[in-house]
């Protein structure tokens, strides 16, 4: 249930529609939206929205279905820390983690890209972000609305 | 069969002279053999017990596919070694892996007797004997304080390269338990070597034992990929950065798919193990390297080059002879046509990296 | 850096897809109580039924999502857990992925029952279920005659029960057998398989009468879902050099859920090995590989993701794309959907093979 309302388009600039009410999703949920014929998985962290496409890139599932978690890290076996509360998605399939806030997989090698279907390991590339990475929009709060730009 | 290093020598760029074997064996030692380095104790023990002939079970030294059938020994082992590998060959060094059946005892102080002696022997009766030589140190993984306590007092002599354990153990090697022993080995920078064999704790598969020798050998890469998964989730590499295991005639090329499945896995099983940090096919093409005999590679030289593409990195590879067994093919098992970067690494330099101890 | 978006485009497909590993499930614990007689309904009340695992009712390696490892968004609308609901499991497998024929497997306790009794009444009853609730209403889904395989005897009864059903494609067995799956054990039902052309499915499990690993159990999943695959790898090397295709040359192997990777090295390997090695197993007469290309075939889930996806095309040349047969294992975590899960370019020819026709020729489908 979303209502589109969008601004003069002058030249490049972004379209903004309001997606939701602040109420309908409660902290810690999410909500599948359609915009212009995207799919697009709005969440609520702690009263800050935040949205990325819904479609996980690895193979398609719904990350709007996933379950929202926070970052577990361990520098030494069985010492695990927890941090970012609310700011992790894991895709309802493979379980892979995504930044809520960036769109980032976790756990992605740095990559390359060399030609269609074809990618490389970049030599001693450090863990951060990958080809997986899930589409990012930004969001804002107008009043009691929750508005998306494309 | 010529062992002469033909096949690298025509292609004139590279020379084979200096390599470093990773894989040699001496004939096992023999309680005579050991009985020199026992206290009055422990030779009662093994005298009056017939302790004797520990040989395993799933690495039969005797049996047709252990001895070249032109190589039986008479006379000294060490002579025919020198004759037969070490001169021929032109090696830099040796890496003798005595695969006994120590670590298969159950007696822990038993174990522990003999793996100190069967050390002492390999020393008088090979190190000191032959500058090439180079050996891997038994240490009873069965007793964990005693396996520490032969790491410390072998620190010094840095002919010993790297501990030995097999492919088949009691626990699987990340366990907790073995931690301590790491952390010797990582302190003096022993790595760990892992020789295709089982001390049969446990069946060799699912559905328990196989019938026979063959089947043994074969399954043996499915017990290596299960030991490097397991020093990987339990977190041995995350607590020693410089450790690494020597996968010791294994096959190599089990490897690409354990590193796609694990990697695979591990992005959504990451929150059970959050200290791997890396996906598991970059942390096994730091820690992880095998020796080159045998090769499990199609006859055609290109695809074989192909599936060795499939490690994405030329580090991992060590050449070793595997003397004496009968699959000894010298440097007839490399593939034609690797590029001469390659071979200078699978011949030298990547065992000079994955040994710190080596080369004095 | 760019991103890259690693998926193959969604191919216009002008077959349907045959998915080879489908887990149907009990709408309730006590639901397959009915297709049971009443002396073992009351067997299991006061009894339970025992099998390896040293719990009763929770897993070893507990999985990473609820319901025992499923996706999170296979749970029917209408109640029970994934897959137990015939309607749902049409529309979110059958028509959302446009699947033409399903094959049942169901993960069924009854061949690792230790009462071997039990586990005989058990698998019939699993058989009767099936047909009843999945293949019988639902002509898209064909069942696996599940049999208590250490028990042979009593597994070919029920492989005779079954045969003339023609909703029944294949044998089910699991591959943590209580010997190597070579033995002369298993030899009457290999026989009985050979005999009426069924092919025998062999779907990885959760536990077994050993450690998961030769060198004791693990203590993680992480190293558990692999090692799952290590017992096919088992099934094939035992079979073949226990001389089970001199047996039974027309013996058909499906296995299941064990990725494909591996079965070049293993080839190269077991071929390597036989050469000095033959006169060990003189039933094994010629080069191991060859009997595993003539009498196996191999399902494509958990799909294999080198790093390098052009990896994966040497793979599919090594193993040859007529033995692989496309599976999703839904209702799983580790799904695989048929429009996104190759991705690599496949030929038209290859996808057609892959996706449908080996296994509309293997299961006789039409």
């Amino acid at each position: 249930m979303s209502v589109l309302e969008k601004q003069a388009p002058r030249g490049r600039a972004p379209s903004k529609h309001v997606v939701a009410r602040t109420d309908e999703i409660a902290d810690g949920a999410a909500k599948l939206v359609h915009v212009e014929g995207r799919a697009i998985a709005v969440y609520n962290v702690k009263g800050e929205f935040f949205a990325i496409a819904n479609r996980c890139p690895h193979e398609g599932a719904d990350l709007c279905k996933g379950k929202i978690v926070a970052l577990f890290e361990a520098d030494a076996p069985g010492e695990v820390r927890i941090s970012r509360h609310g700011e992790l998605v894991r895709c309802p399939w493979h379980g892979w983690e995504f930044d809520i806030r960036t769109g980032k997989s976790w756990c992605d090698p740095a990559r390359t890209r060399v030609k269609s279907y074809d990618v490389e390991v970049q030599k001693g590339g450090a863990l951060v972000e990958g080809p997986y990475k899930a589409e990012v929009f930004k969001v804002s709060v107008d009043d009691s609305y929750v508005v998306l730009e494309l | 069969m010529n062992v002469m290093p033909t096949k690298l020598e025509a292609a004139g760029a590279i020379t084979a002279a200096g390599a470093i074997d990773c894989d040699i064996h001496t004939p096992l030692p023999r309680r005579t053999d050991l009985l020199p380095y026992l206290d009055e104790y422990w030779s009662e023990i093994v005298t009056s017990r017939e302790v004797d002939v520990l040989e395993l079970m799933t690495a039969p030294e005797r049996t047709r596919p252990y001895m070249r059938p032109d190589w039986k020994p008479d006379g000294d082992p060490l002579a025919a070694m020198q004759k037969n590998l070490l001169d021929p060959l032109q090696l830099r060094y040796g890496i003798l892996n005595v695969v006994t059946g120590a670590q298969a005892l159950y007696d822990p102080y038993l174990a522990a007797a003999i793996c100190r002696a069967t050390n002492d022997w390999i020393v008088e009766k090979w190190l000191d004997r032959d500058e090439r030589l180079r050996a891997s140190l038994l240490v009873p993984f069965q007793n964990v304080p005693a396996a520490v306590e032969e790491i410390e007092r072998r620190a010094g002599d840095k002919r010993f390269v790297q501990i030995l354990t097999l492919a088949g153990t009691e626990l699987p090697l990340g366990r907790m338990v073995y931690w301590p022993i790491y952390e010797a080995a990582a302190k003096h920078g022993f790595q760990i070597g892992m020789h295709t064999g089982s001390n049969l704790r446990n069946a060799p598969s699912h559905s328990g034992y196989h019938s026979y020798l063959i089947e043994d050998l074969i399954s043996m890469t499915q017990g290596f990929s299960t030991q490097v998964a397991s020093l990987i989730a339990e977190g041995v590499f995350t607590r020693h950065p410089s450790l690494k295991v020597v996968a010791i005639e294994s096959g190599v090329t089990w490897v690409p798919p354990l590193m796609w499945r694990m990697s695979k896995d591990w992005r959504g099983t990451r929150i059970e193990t959050p200290w791997v940090k890396d996906s598991p096919g970059d942390i096994i093409r730091r820690h992880v390297r095998m020796t080159s005999q045998p090769l499990d590679l199609p006859d055609d030289p290109a695809e074989a080059k192909a599936a060795l593409s499939h490690l994405l990195s030329d580090e991992m590879v060590l050449f070793s002879t595997d003397y004496p067994h009968w699959h000894f093919e010298g440097f007839e098992v490399l593939p034609d046509g690797l590029p001469d970067e390659m071979l200078e690494k699978i011949l030298r330099t990547n065992a000079y990296a994955t040994y710190p101890r080596l080369g004095g | 850096m760019e991103t890259v978006l690693e998926r193959s485009e969604k191919t216009e497909q002008k077959f349907g897809v045959v998915d080879c590993d489908v887990h149907p499930a009990f709408s309730s614990p006590t639901e397959i109580l009915n297709y049971l007689p009443e002396q073992w309904k009351a067997h299991i009340r006061d009894y339970a039924m025992r099998t390896p695992n040293p719990f009763l009712g929770a897993m070893i390696y507990p999985r990473m999502t609820p319901g025992g490892g499923m996706r999170r968004d296979s749970w029917p609308p209408a109640g029970g857990p994934p897959a137990s609901d015939l309607d749902f499991l049409r529309k979110q497998l059958l028509e959302e992925c446009g699947i033409d024929y399903g094959i049942l497997q169901p993960l069924a306790a009854g061949s690792t029952a230790l009462n071997q009794n039990l586990g005989a009444a058990m698998c019939a009853a699993i058989n009767d279920w099936q047909i009843d609730k999945f293949a019988g209403p639902e002509p898209r889904l064909k069942a696996s005659i599940c049999i208590p395989q250490d028990d042979p005897k009593e597994a070919v009864a029920e492989i005779d029960r079954r045969v003339t059903d023609r909703r029944f494609v294949q044998i089910a067995m699991p591959p943590r057998t209580m010997e190597p799956a070579g033995r002369k054990r298993y030899w009457q039902i290999y026989e009985a398989a050979e005999h009426y052309g069924l092919p025998i499915g062999l779907h990885t499990g959760a536990f077994g009468y050993r450690p998961n690993t030769s060198s004791g159990w693990t203590s993680f999943y992480l190293e558990e879902h692999f090692a799952a695959s290590n017992s096919l790898q088992t099934v094939m090397s035992s079979m073949i050099l226990e001389g089970v295709f001199e047996q039974f040359p027309k013996l058909k192997i499906v296995l299941v859920e064990g990725g494909f990777s591996w079965l070049p090295s293993l080839f190269w390997r077991m071929d390597r090995e036989w050469r000095r090695m033959k006169s060990e197993v003189p039933q094994c007469k010629r080069p191991p590989s060859e009997y595993a290309k003539a009498n196996f075939w191999y399902t494509t889930q958990p799909i294999e993701e080198p790093e390098n996806n052009r990896h994966l095309l040497d793979i599919l040349r090594w193993i040859g794309t007529d033995k692989l047969m496309f599976s999703t294992d839904y209702p799983h975590w580790d799904f695989d959907d048929p429009r996104y899960a190759f991705k690599v370019p496949l030929t038209p020819a290859e996808r057609q093979a892959i996706f449908h026709d080996n296994a509309v020729k293997l299961f006789g489908l039409k």
